[in-house]
């Protein structure tokens, strides 16, 4: 990684050597902010590499958007022919021409017409450069490929003398300069120009891995300015030039708050009940026919039911196909196709290099700036790159979704079920939320199970749950979590089952007990009033006896008076003595 | 015989400098050695007209161009090797 890019944001040229914008995506970017202004640049690279190319574009964009006129001095291609090359980009050289915004020269040197006799020097050259320059009042100048010079002429040592003040003339007229120079053995350029040049060098090379064609980008110098020093992808197509920075210089993405809907309200429930974040990237993994698609065509549903642009990348069937396979899971996808809501990009993978596919998502999110972008699936990116490749064009196209806010749902196939080998194309540390789906074979049958392995900066669930594929679109169902295991499916079924019954009986029982209870309460209490009315036999016979003895004894003392009386004894003494 | 051959010449250079003078001396000396009577030279400062380089192809300085007898050639260099300029000019070359 690059350490001295925190500063700036792309474009902007930093602190330090004036710069001068290319116009070519992605290059000022890795050169944050183009090429040094007012010296040379060296382009060099093999034939076909697209050096030509890469001058036009900083010539043509500097004329058009930079307000800096330029020369264009061509010692191979004649002017007709690099004007209708470049026509196919929307390039009209002879427009910018009559508007005086580009001049242009082609050197012919015919060595078979050409004798030498004595010393000379390119002085001519210098005036028709000179003069081109002076005529539109360029700032830019091209020279393609100037290295021709050499078969056209002798003697080296006048050359090369000649080179070297041909470069303190272009400094001296404080233009900014492209040579291009084709690829030597084992040399940056077949003539050595890279010794005349020395403040910054580019090197474009096309490879074909595997039938499949990549261009890559390399700053091999670039004198007083910080650079990426990595192998840039680049493309060519309609639009010119792009390059392909293939880290984002910048670790600045937002991060929402807002949540969207999975469009599986279990699944929301997972993770910390609302979903994903908005300008997250998620992953879905698992193997085959564990229906990361449906879940994918959910979210797309989703995202269209709210009204949002989605846009479908189909790297493995047909926009028809989806639609038609998520119709039998009851999700009617075809309504938002027609409204123009979802759309479709359907692409093999083989078809083109990973910088295009790349290319194409990267227009298309331009073009529609949708709120969420599905691919499905990201594994069969790896068929046509090598591992490396795969992960930083994934790595590029999550940065720049996520700089966009856009949400980013990935599918990606696995081998096994195994983790490492989900982990295989390296994504997964970019990725905010991991779903996976697992088959889990139990008791002769395949069920689905879905779990969240990851999902940043929310409270999420940790529970597998059964993930059922229905007519009503997916549904996701509790496992039964027991002493058992965990079962899915039809032992899942059987063990609630189960359970039911062993509740059932175990209701009755404790009916029972309590009608045993109650009956020994009524058998208690039956005993307690017996008790009672005994008791109170008893109580009553006590009383009575008691209302006897005391009225003998006041029969007794009104005997002894009344023979008190007949005895005449002093009443009083009696009444004492009692 | 080669009597009525002749020569329409032109020599490009770009101000009074001391390998222009050169050549031209060195071409006044060959021509009157050799083609008598039988030649033009017509002298281009291209400092006074730069839009000529571009339209007569001119790189090196100095350039003779022999526009007659066609076809046309081209001569580089202070014309110090006479002959290197005899050939390149056609002029019989092989005499002792």
């Amino acid at each position: 990684m690059e350490s001295l890019q925190t500063e700036n944001p792309p474009g902007t040229p930093p602190a330090g050597i004036d710069k001068a914008l290319t116009g070519i995506a992605g290059f000022d970017e890795i050169t944050r902010g183009g090429l040094p202004a007012g010296r040379p640049t060296l382009v060099c690279g093999g034939p076909g590499c697209g050096k030509t190319l890469f001058a036009m574009q900083f010539l043509v964009s500097g004329a058009i958007r930079f307000d800096e006129p330029g020369v264009f001095m061509s010692f191979e291609e004649r002017t007709d022919e690099l004007a209708k090359n470049v026509a196919s980009l929307g390039f009209d050289l002879y427009d910018l021409m009559d508007k005086q915004r580009l001049a242009m020269d082609t050197v012919i040197i015919e060595r078979s017409e050409i004798e030498e006799s004595g010393e000379y020097d390119l002085e001519g050259l210098f005036l028709r450069l000179d003069f081109a320059i002076q005529s539109v009042g360029a700032k830019r100048v091209v020279l393609d490929t100037i290295e021709s010079l050499f078969s056209g002429f002798q003697n080296q040592a006048i050359l090369r003398s000649e080179l070297r003040r041909l470069f303190h003339f272009l400094k001296d007229r404080g233009v900014t300069v492209v040579i291009t120079g084709e690829q030597g053995e084992g040399l940056l350029t077949r003539q050595g120009l890279e010794e005349y040049v020395s403040d910054c060098v580019i090197l474009l090379d096309h490879r074909i891995n595997d039938q499949v064609s990549t261009r890559r980008l390399r700053i091999i110098k670039y004198r007083g300015s910080a650079h990426g020093t990595n192998e840039y992808p680049f493309i060519i197509d309609e639009h010119g030039l792009e390059v392909m920075p293939v880290t984002g210089l910048h670790l600045r993405h937002p991060a929402s708050r807002e949540r969207i809907s999975s469009g599986v309200e279990r699944l929301d429930t997972m993770l910390g009940g609302q979903g994903f974040f908005r300008g997250s990237s998620v992953l879905i993994s698992g193997t085959a026919g564990t229906g990361k698609s449906s879940l994918a065509a959910h979210f797309a549903d989703a995202t269209c039911q709210r009204g949002e642009q989605c846009l479908y990348i189909a790297m493995e069937e047909s926009p028809e196909q989806v639609l038609r396979n998520m119709r039998s899971i009851g999700l009617d996808l075809e309504r938002w196709a027609n409204s123009g809501l979802l759309r479709f990009i359907a692409s093999r993978p083989t078809l083109f290099g990973l910088e295009m596919h790349l290319a194409t998502i990267f227009r298309a999110v331009q073009q529609l700036s949708p709120a969420v972008v599905i691919v499905d699936p990201i594994s069969n990116l790896s068929t046509i790159g090598s591992l490396t490749e795969t992960m930083s064009t994934l790595l590029r196209l999550v940065d720049s979704l996520k700089a966009k806010q856009v949400t980013a749902l990935f599918t990606s196939l696995t081998a096994t079920g195994d983790e490492e080998n989900e982990s295989h194309l390296g994504v997964s540390s970019l990725m905010d939320t991991w779903i996976s789906l697992r088959n889990l074979e139990h008791n002769g049958e395949r069920n689905r199970g879905i779990y969240v392995l990851k999902s940043r900066g929310m409270n999420h669930s940790n529970q597998i749950r059964e993930f059922l594929l229905t007519s009503q679109g997916v549904r996701l169902e509790d496992v039964y979590l027991g002493k058992e295991g965990v079962l899915t499916g039809s032992a899942r079924l059987a063990q609630e089952a189960r359970e039911r019954a062993d509740s059932t009986l175990r209701q009755e029982e404790l009916a029972a007990l309590q009608r045993r209870l109650d009956r020994k309460k009524t058998a208690l209490e039956a005993q307690i009033s017996l008790l009672h009315a005994e008791f109170e036999a008893e109580a009553e016979e006590v009383r009575k006896r008691i209302l006897e003895a005391d009225r003998r004894e006041q029969d007794l003392t009104a005997d002894r008076d009344a023979m008190a009386v007949i005895r005449l004894a002093d009443t009083r003494k009696i009444a004492r003595e009692s | 015989m080669m009597d009525d051959k002749r020569w329409n010449l032109r020599l490009y250079i770009a101000g009074q400098t001391p390998k222009s003078m050169v050549a031209l001396a060195n071409l006044r000396r060959i021509c009157e050695q050799h083609m008598d009577g039988r030649y033009t030279i017509e002298i281009i400062d291209l400092m006074a007209n730069p839009r000529l380089a571009q339209q007569d192809q001119i790189v090196a300085i100095p350039t003779l161009v022999r526009e007659l007898p066609s076809p046309l050639k081209r001569i580089i260099g202070d014309l110090s090797n006479t002959e290197r300029v005899l050939v390149g000019l056609d002029v019989a070359p092989r005499e002792a």
